[in-house]
């Protein structure tokens, strides 16, 4: 095998490259530039060197919105992926059936996502949304999720259950149709149990593709910002104010882009790390994908 | 060329043209002698580009605790990032 004739493949791949140079990696130089620095505006700028990394990582409330979306990714991934599996296993096996189940559930993955935010919006409005105004006045539970950080917090977690627990069924789905009939045959001659096939034989199986969902869930959950921005904009108060809503706030609503740069920047790390571990966890997956 | 727009400053050119010049050198090391992971300290198997990787976003984390944690000066903290970055080189 000859070393050198090989390496002329990575000649291909300059023109991802240079796409990446300038949708990436030229805007992120930028943001560490930005973020050594006080910028008024065009031309107007000094150098305050670590002021604003210091100023952002004094900043309750940062550090309440890094809590909030650990807090935020944690109960969505609690909720959802228990969920999805039920719905896996309650899906149909064979027939007309598999295909209606198949694309009922992936609608909510078809919509855009800031339609989603206007939807729930509208259906769990106290006044006239279906929802809310059940609730309210059929039940005669007050619920407001513009009041009450609470209704926020449950209108939050119902819409997010509602949009992607599909996505993790359908893996979980496709998990459960990939293991033989042998294994289900073989676990009736030994009489085991419902739970004892899920245990054993099920789950084991469905481990891969319950790795992805979950790495994807945490990802997705961890960078939210169309849905919350839409339904809450991030209130009341500040209850729902997640790491990507409040860096809007600061970058585009208040103009500090030092202030923004240095949080993106520390933002940016922390979603390196989560990609790295979900890119090592994959390649274990891969490994141990058949024992 | 107008760099206006990129905001440049002197300690910044000069921390991209370091990571410039390590990636560079970095990729020259692989093309002559091709590298192979291997277990370290680390649990987990890596290779020189991963080790190099992996250091840099620890350094990262090292002074940005250093500025969160602390009002001293960054060069106190700095040759110790440089340190664990050598370290995770060698041995991790």
């Amino acid at each position: 095998m000859n070393k050198w004739e090989n390496n002329r493949a990575w000649l291909l791949t300059i023109p991802v490259l240079i796409i990446v140079a300038f949708s990436a990696i030229i805007p992120l130089m930028t943001v560490v530039n930005y973020s050594v620095q006080d910028i008024f505006g065009p031309g107007q700028r000094i150098f305050v060197g670590t002021e604003m990394f210091r100023s952002v990582l004094h900043d309750y409330r940062l550090r309440d919105a890094l809590w909030r979306q650990f807090l935020f990714s944690g109960l969505v991934l609690l909720i959802e992926m228990p969920l999805g599996v039920l719905i896996a296993l309650a899906m149909p096996k064979k027939g007309w059936s598999v295909s209606l189940a198949l694309v009922v559930l992936a609608l909510p993955l078809l919509i855009p996502w800031n339609t989603i935010g206007t939807i729930w919006m509208i259906f769990t409005r106290p006044d006239i949304g279906l929802f809310g105004a059940t609730i309210n006045n059929v039940l005669g539970i007050p619920f407001d999720h513009t009041a009450s950080p609470i209704d926020a917090w449950i209108t939050l977690m119902l819409m997010e259950v509602w949009h992607w627990t599909p996505l993790v069924a359908l893996l979980a789905y496709a998990g459960l149709r990939a293991i033989p009939d042998v294994y289900y045959q073989a676990a009736k001659i030994d009489g085991a149990s419902p739970w004892a096939t899920f245990r054993y034989i099920q789950l084991p199986k469905m481990r891969g593709v319950l790795t992805i969902a979950l790495l994807l869930r945490f990802m997705d959950s961890f960078l939210i910002y169309a849905e919350p921005f839409v339904l809450t904009g991030g209130g009341p108060g500040n209850s729902t104010t997640f790491l990507s809503i409040y860096l809007v706030k600061l970058a585009v609503g208040q103009f500090d882009l030092g202030t923004a740069a240095a949080f993106s920047l520390i933002y940016f790390l922390i979603v390196e790390v989560l990609c790295f571990l979900f890119y090592q966890a994959l390649q274990n997956v891969g490994k141990g994908a058949n024992p | 060329m107008n760099m206006e727009w990129m905001a440049w400053t002197l300690p910044t050119a000069i921390f991209f043209i370091v990571i410039f010049l390590i990636v560079t050198a970095m990729t020259i090391w692989q093309t002559v002698s091709p590298s192979v992971g291997r277990r370290g300290f680390l649990p987990l198997t890596t290779t020189p580009g991963d080790r190099l990787f992996i250091g840099l976003i620890c350094a990262a984390f090292i002074h940005i605790a250093w500025i969160g944690l602390t009002d001293l000066s960054l060069w106190i903290v700095f040759p110790l990032a440089v340190a664990w970055v050598i370290v995770v080189m060698i041995w991790g």
